[in-house]
């Protein structure tokens, strides 16, 4: 743990330890780590100096922190209206079915090309349930 | 060896989500392979997502187009001579002959595709820079007169008069004053914001550093949705290379790039600057007025991404030339982005005026599944559903307002016939569950209500009454929340309900 506590103190001291920083702390911590742990939040709130209180209330305020590892790639699958113009809710309803673990986003910006998903940062349109299963075996 | 041929491949991430980078490493092969000398570069979107990955080659004519290419397309093309232009199967001629891009005007996004993103000679080589040195040499007073009498209104969703928002955080007095630039684009069909990041970073720079310029403020954020990561890098890198080109002698305007962490609240304006400030993301109240007293307390003026990358075009030719386009009070060009059910998706810039049907039509080419149209959203998803007997509106903030629409940031969602109103009613006090900062109740609670009463109207229990409580809990949330999430989320119900009643009988 010692040498997580040194690379949190490096991103926070990349910040200037501001905490008005707090998001892109909490960015890139996640990024180093794959998720946020308790051990590292109380780090964080102990260098920008807010309280383990604050710090918590701003993780569970946004979706994309994680307080888990996670296991396998981040899969998002665009639930928003576009998407669902085109039939994105089968795509969604396979992942369901199939036991693969996605996250429900509303909106990737590829409304035009949609069916969309994103795979760990990378975009994806005119998904179908074929598509996402090769995208996803191609990353195993 | 003859000159290298320029090849334009985008790096946009619509044209990467359909195969851009395979096309970009097939062609590299193919053309070591066969001996060829070429030079790729890595453009914007023209905004013919229907075309992407849209390659385009280079010739003295002009530029020729090819679109969609896959992999498997690459040496058919190289066979039939596409480095000269040459004919193909997905040979569309000069890009700039394409009627999809040649009935636009593209202001904001005159350089959108054209250029290569991040070079800043390419960019001033394109007109950029020309509105900056002109702001350079006006008072900031000339300034904000000049971009109050262009009618530029807030492209983000609002429509408040950006000249207007800027005169009151320059009539401010303060030690400190902000520019901050809202790219948290969350609305479902829009990709706009998205699209200029990646295609045209500069001009944002460029139309924030005058914003700054104006009013008097030395420090600019962009605060972009994580949803955007391609978008973000971009702008991080154009920063840096703005930065370094010191354009500003004398004067200082430091930019940052903060990245927002899946919140849509965060687009609202009060929320998005305490998340700039590393806080959650909940609505304030409001007054004050962010131009009074925004971030950290300062004066901070908050601009749509695409209000202030119009601004550069403004200063540079005028506020006149900007207000010829438009008509009534909404001058000046609209983008307008085509996503859902349509055959030709895109980005298309046009004055504002045209007809709903116009660009349903005439841009769209109708469906992509062929079905025909039910209703679009126009707005985002706290925007209308509009049927096919409004289809004539005109398409600007007042004409929208009288068919019960508003205009948003200019997404426009077709649906086909196969669309269930009823769930997209409730997929509407859904999407405000999920969203709800949680700061006022009848946002917070409402919507939980309102999608729970939608489930029984769906179920068939008690309808008439239930619809009635429906209505009961939309005027309250109209009338109560603190901002536009509560309070427009009852529009697409309502839409909805009024003109597809059929849909909602149980």
């Amino acid at each position: 743990m010692v040498k997580g506590v040194k690379a949190i103190r490096q991103i926070c001291a990349e910040h200037d330890d501001s905490p008005d920083a707090l998001l892109e702390i909490l960015h890139k911590t996640q990024h180093k780590f794959g998720y946020l742990s308790k051990e590292s939040l109380i780090q964080i709130a102990d260098v920008i100096n807010i309280s383990r209180a604050d710090i918590h209330g701003i993780v569970s305020f946004y979706d994309d922190f994680r307080r888990e590892p996670q296991a396998g790639p981040c899969v998002k699958i665009c639930r928003a209206e576009a998407c669902q113009a085109v039939g994105g809710e089968t795509i969604a309803k396979h992942a369901r079915d199939k036991g693969i673990k996605t996250h429900d986003v509303y909106c990737l910006g590829n409304c035009a090309l949609g069916p969309a998903v994103m795979i760990d940062n990378e975009l994806y349109g005119r998904v179908d349930a074929q598509k996402l299963e090769t995208l996803l075996k191609a990353r195993t | 060896m003859s000159k290298a041929v320029t090849i334009y491949i985008p790096c946009d991430a619509a044209a990467l989500s359909v195969g851009a980078d395979d096309v970009v490493l097939s062609i590299e092969k193919e053309a070591q392979q066969r001996n060829l000398d070429i030079k790729i570069v890595r453009n914007g979107s023209r905004g013919m997502l229907w075309l992407e990955p849209l390659v385009e080659i280079e010739t003295a004519n002009g530029r020729v187009a090819y679109g969609p290419v896959t992999q498997k397309d690459v040496q058919g093309l190289f066979d039939t001579g596409f480095l000269n232009g040459g004919d193909h199967k997905l040979a569309h001629g000069l890009t700039e002959n394409i009627p999809y891009f040649a009935n636009q005007e593209r202001l904001t996004f005159a350089r959108c595709g054209i250029i290569d993103p991040l070079n800043l000679s390419d960019y001033e080589a394109h007109s950029g820079l020309t509105g900056l040195r002109c702001a350079l040499a006006m008072s900031p007073q000339d300034i904000v007169d000049t971009v109050t009498q262009s009618g530029l209104r807030g492209r983000g969703g609002a429509g408040f008069p950006t000249g207007i928002k800027w005169k009151t955080a320059l009539e401010t007095d303060s030690d400190q004053k902000y520019i901050c630039a809202n790219a948290d684009e969350g609305d479902s069909g829009t990709f706009a914001d998205r699209m200029l990041m990646e295609g045209d970073p500069f001009s944002l720079l460029e139309g924030m550093t005058i914003a700054g310029l104006a009013v008097g403020a030395t420090i600019g954020y962009i605060y972009i949705r994580s949803e955007y990561p391609r978008a973000v890098k971009t702008m991080r890198r154009a920063v840096e290379i703005w930065r370094d080109a010191n354009l500003l002698d004398n004067k200082t305007f430091t930019i940052h790039v903060r990245m927002g962490a899946g919140a849509y609240i965060c687009g609202e304006e009060t929320s998005m600057l305490e998340s700039i400030e590393g806080k959650r993301g909940q609505v304030k109240v409001k007054p004050p007025i962010p131009a009074i007293e925004g971030l950290f307390g300062k004066p901070t003026i908050i601009n749509n991404v695409l209000s202030l990358a119009s601004v550069p075009i403004i200063l540079d030719k005028g506020s006149g030339f900007y207000q010829n386009y438009g008509q009534g009070r909404s001058r000046g060009t609209q983008p307008f982005q085509l996503g859902g059910d349509i055959k030709r998706g895109g980005l298309v810039e046009k004055a504002f005026g045209m007809t709903l049907r116009e660009l349903l039509e005439d841009f769209g080419d109708g469906t992509y599944s062929g079905k025909p149209v039910r209703t679009v959203q126009v707005g985002g998803p706290l925007g209308a559903y509009i049927p096919p007997s409004d289809f004539d509106v005109e398409m600007d903030y007042e004409e929208l307002t009288e068919v019960g629409a508003m205009l948003g940031h200019g997404g426009i969602v077709v649906f086909n016939e196969d669309v269930d109103m009823a769930k997209q009613a409730r997929f509407a006090m859904k999407f405000c569950e999920v969203e709800s900062c949680g700061k006022c109740t009848p946002c917070r609670i409402g919507s939980v209500r309102g999608k729970e009463t939608l489930d029984k109207i769906i179920a068939g229990d008690n309808v008439s009454d239930n619809l009635l409580l429906l209505e009961d809990i939309c005027e309250l949330m109209t009338d109560g929340s603190l901002c536009a999430m509560g309070g427009l989320t009852p529009m697409p119900v309502r839409s909805a309900i009024k003109h597809f009643s059929e849909d909602f009988k149980g």
